[in-house]
């Protein structure tokens, strides 16, 4: 349990290699740059995926496996690995892994970055790309019997998809009943209180322990990327984040896309909107873990009903905030490319004192829910040493956000890879060291204090500022038509993590590739490792300390 | 007051047999005139009925079903400030067995429909459906998904549409508070034989249907056709 100080300069002591002297330490695997926007670029061949991460891993640093993109082009398809340090964010490098047109086969990462399994599956059920060496290679957001891959060019989408009986026979009728053995085979969910929405858990049990538990995910893939990638940059797209990470977390989403699209368009937002975006990003970030704690007080007692309305209330509280400064309770679409869309409300004393107001009550009715919840001896039972993830396991699944934040690494965009107004504002970040269920609700908590402490100071910034000097928007043209062939993988602090959107622009109104790096789909990943061996009400404990969104987890 | 005889008939014999059956014993008390009027007596079941209807309107326990983002707001309006419960509704029962009322807040995928089929079938008779949300209308914003369903009505029957994305509470509320009003007036639950059942195969034979089928599949083992390009 330790606030970082302040003082520590972490960042200053990761050696930063230039592009020619990692081009240097890769030698003859690198067959060509393809440098991004935000990285340098480095083209291998297909059966040396597992040899470069390795050698950039181990001998560079980069130890942080972000995102896996797969696309399709004319003439070949493509998987990208985009590598960075937990250290220092800002030190980047993507892998660029050409495959054959015909017969799309390239190694898996898998063997050197855990992360790597689902991002892989993913890359197969979409786009089509086999990876070697890949321990499970099956489809996971689409169901099994589905057929193409609807990301690649040759999809056709009126073709009818028929599902056999065979692929539809009860999974529990024959092979689980097996008399001689004595585990158990329990499906939990997908319809399910305790899940969070539509996941579904294929456990077995022996007795009550957890001998293997399978997130099974898929049940809410809405074709978000599809969707991007039919819209256009200026208006189309923004109205999407808001749905991926429904729990508060609209406009850090829209953030995310907003940051990638505008440095990849080379758009100047100004001062005065990245004041105001900070300050409804913080309070989205409230209004996120107060869900996260409602609901997990709910998974680990049934009897926290209270924690659960007290916790809703003050979301209530935030959510009208947010309502008065966007217009919309829960999908805001607040944010333009170069600024926001509407100045603060009129009368803004109204808003600030409200605002003020809101601030006021917040350390009181924290510190109700650590009377209610963190004090208590069931909860603390039920949370303490479960659930356990050490931070080497964290990392190596890429988990971010409060996650790998309750295990002790300090990492957080807003500070290691600033944007917005971050870097001007007085605020921690928050880590515990106990790896555990309990850490990882005790760093939200901690950090709607700091989120707090950020939209005073917001406030206090805004309420000052002159009146001819509030530009909200920066002058974008009316059609934006990046360059042909740039590529950019930017990525912000969400309300669960790292949530980064990588974009590659064909010259059209319209990315051709979009791609959504979600933070909880990375987190989710961890579950198995918290949960084997552990009974299975800790599961959902573990499930609801993770605080995943499904329409993030699958998109 | 359609029964055949008039109520009070004979008022002597009547009130004379049920007296003569209570001194008696048993006799045919329990198939008494009286009663046999009570029971084929129109008036005296509607109002019934009524009553019936009226309880199951005034108390209704909603299945806790959260799909996508609607169900935030449906979690709001379960909790205090909207507070649902105040309509006699809000009640979520973690099983379909206990419950009467299927909120489906949200989009709903290839992957997800046959289970919220099952869901839905579990549900004891008379069952009731609010529609909450565009995507339960027509797939919403998501509607030119290559997974998407376009509408809950494809999989299920739905008696209430709730249009926003997402509604606010209020609107939730004012749903829900329909259906009630449906319900204490009569509406049952709908026929077993969905519409979007009949809709595509329509009056063919079962014969004709496999035939109409067996450009389709290779075996004849068809249970599922996802086709989202041609649904309405």
């Amino acid at each position: 349990m330790s606030l970082e100080a302040p003082d520590t300069p972490e960042t200053d002591d990761v050696p930063e290699r230039t592009p020619d002297e990692l081009e240097a330490l890769l030698g003859d695997l690198v067959v060509d740059r393809d440098d991004h926007l935000n990285a340098p670029g480095f083209v291998i061949r297909p059966d040396t995926v597992q040899e470069t991460l390795s050698r950039l891993k181990s001998a560079a640093g980069y130890d942080h496996l972000s995102l896996v993109t797969a696309q399709e082009y004319e003439n070949r398809y493509e998987s990208i690995y985009h590598l960075k340090k937990f250290d220092d964010p800002t030190q980047e490098v993507s892998v660029v892994v050409p495959a054959d047109k015909d017969r799309p086969v390239s190694e898996s990462g898998e063997a050197v970055f855990r992360t790597a399994d689902w991002h892989e599956r993913e890359a197969y059920d979409l786009i089509g790309i086999e990876y070697d060496d890949h321990p499970d290679l099956r489809r996971i957001l689409l169901p099994e019997t589905w057929q193409g891959h609807p990301l690649s060019m040759d999809y056709d989408r009126d073709r009818p998809q028929i599902a056999t009986l065979p692929a539809h026979a009860n999974p529990l009728e024959e092979h689980h009943l097996d008399a001689e053995s004595d585990t158990m085979f329990l499906n939990i969910g997908p319809h399910h209180p305790a899940t969070h929405g539509v996941l579904h858990l294929k456990t077995i049990l022996d007795g009550e322990q957890v001998i293997d538990v399978e997130p099974d995910i898929g049940y809410l893939h809405r074709c978000e990327e599809q969707m991007a990638q039919s819209g256009t940059y200026r208006h189309q797209i923004m109205p999407y984040p808001d749905r991926w990470d429904w729990g508060g977390g609209g406009l850090l989403n829209e953030w995310a896309y907003a940051r990638a699209a505008e440095d990849l368009a080379d758009i100047e937002v100004p001062e005065y909107a990245q004041v105001i975006r900070t300050m409804g990003a913080e309070m989205c970030r409230i209004a996120a873990h107060m869900l996260a704690l409602a609901t997990f007080a709910l998974d680990v007692n049934g009897d926290f009903t209270a924690t659960f309305m007290y916790a809703i209330n003050d979301r209530e509280r935030v959510q009208n905030l947010l309502e008065d400064l966007t217009g919309q309770r829960l999908m805001f679409n607040y944010f333009r490319l170069g600024g926001v869309v509407w100045d603060l409300p009129e009368p803004r004393e109204e808003f600030f004192s409200k605002t003020r107001d809101f601030l006021d009550q917040l350390p009181g009715s924290v510190e109700e829910y650590h009377d209610l919840v963190t004090a208590n001896e069931i909860f603390q039972m039920r949370t303490i040493d479960t659930g356990i993830l050490p931070p080497e396991v964290a990392k190596e699944y890429g988990a971010t956000g409060p996650v790998v934040r309750g295990s002790g690494v300090d990492y957080d965009l807003r500070r290691d890879d600033p944007y917005g107004y971050y870097d001007e504002l007085d605020w921690d970040v928050v880590t515990e060291d106990g790896c555990d269920n309990y850490s990882r609700l005790l760093v939200r908590m901690r950090e709607v204090e700091e989120s707090a402490k950020i939209i005073e100071q917001c406030v206090d910034l805004l309420e000052d500022w002159p009146e001819d000097e509030r530009t909200i928007q920066a002058n974008v043209p009316r059609t934006l038509r990046p360059d042909d062939d740039t590529e950019i993988y930017r990525a912000v602090e969400a309300a669960k993590g790292e949530l980064g959107i990588y974009i590659r622009a064909d010259g059209t109104d319209k990315p051709a590739r979009f791609k959504i790096r979600s933070p909880c789909f990375s987190n989710l990943q961890t579950l198995p490792e918290m949960a084997n061996g552990e009974y299975i009400p800790d599961v959902i404990a573990a499930l609801g300390s993770l605080d995943i969104v499904l329409g993030e987890v699958d998109r | 007051m359609s029964s055949d005889q008039p109520f009070i008939t004979d008022e002597s014999r009547v009130v004379t047999e049920t007296r003569d059956s209570r001194m008696e014993g048993q006799g045919d008390r329990f198939n008494s005139r009286l009663r046999e009027a009570f029971g084929s007596s129109p008036f005296i079941l509607t109002k019934f009925d009524k009553f019936l209807n009226w309880c199951r309107g005034s108390s209704m326990f909603m299945l806790q079903f959260g799909i996508a983002c609607c169900s935030i707001e449906m979690m709001h309006t379960y909790a205090v400030k909207h507070d649902l419960d105040r309509f006699g509704s809000g009640v979520p029962r973690a099983s379909p067995r206990q419950a009467d009322v299927m909120i489906v807040p949200g989009t709903i995928v290839s992957k997800f429909a046959p289970r919220m089929k099952r869901v839905y079938d579990q549900m004891p008779e008379p069952k009731f459906v609010v529609g909450m949300g565009s995507c339960t209308i027509s797939g919403g914003p998501f509607q030119e998904g290559y997974n998407v369903i376009k509408g809950a009505e494809e999989v299920i029957p739905i008696d209430i549409h709730v249009p926003g994305c997402p509604p606010r509470p209020e609107a939730l509320v004012y749903g829900v508070v329909k259906l009630q009003e449906r319900v204490a007036n009569g509406e049952a639950a709908p026929v077993t034989v969905k519409p979007y059942e009949l809709e595509e195969f329509s009056d063919l034979e079962r014969d004709e249907l496999v035939e109409k089928l067996t450009d389709q599949i290779d075996e004849d083992e068809l249970v599922m056709r996802y086709n989202f390009a041609d649904s309405p």
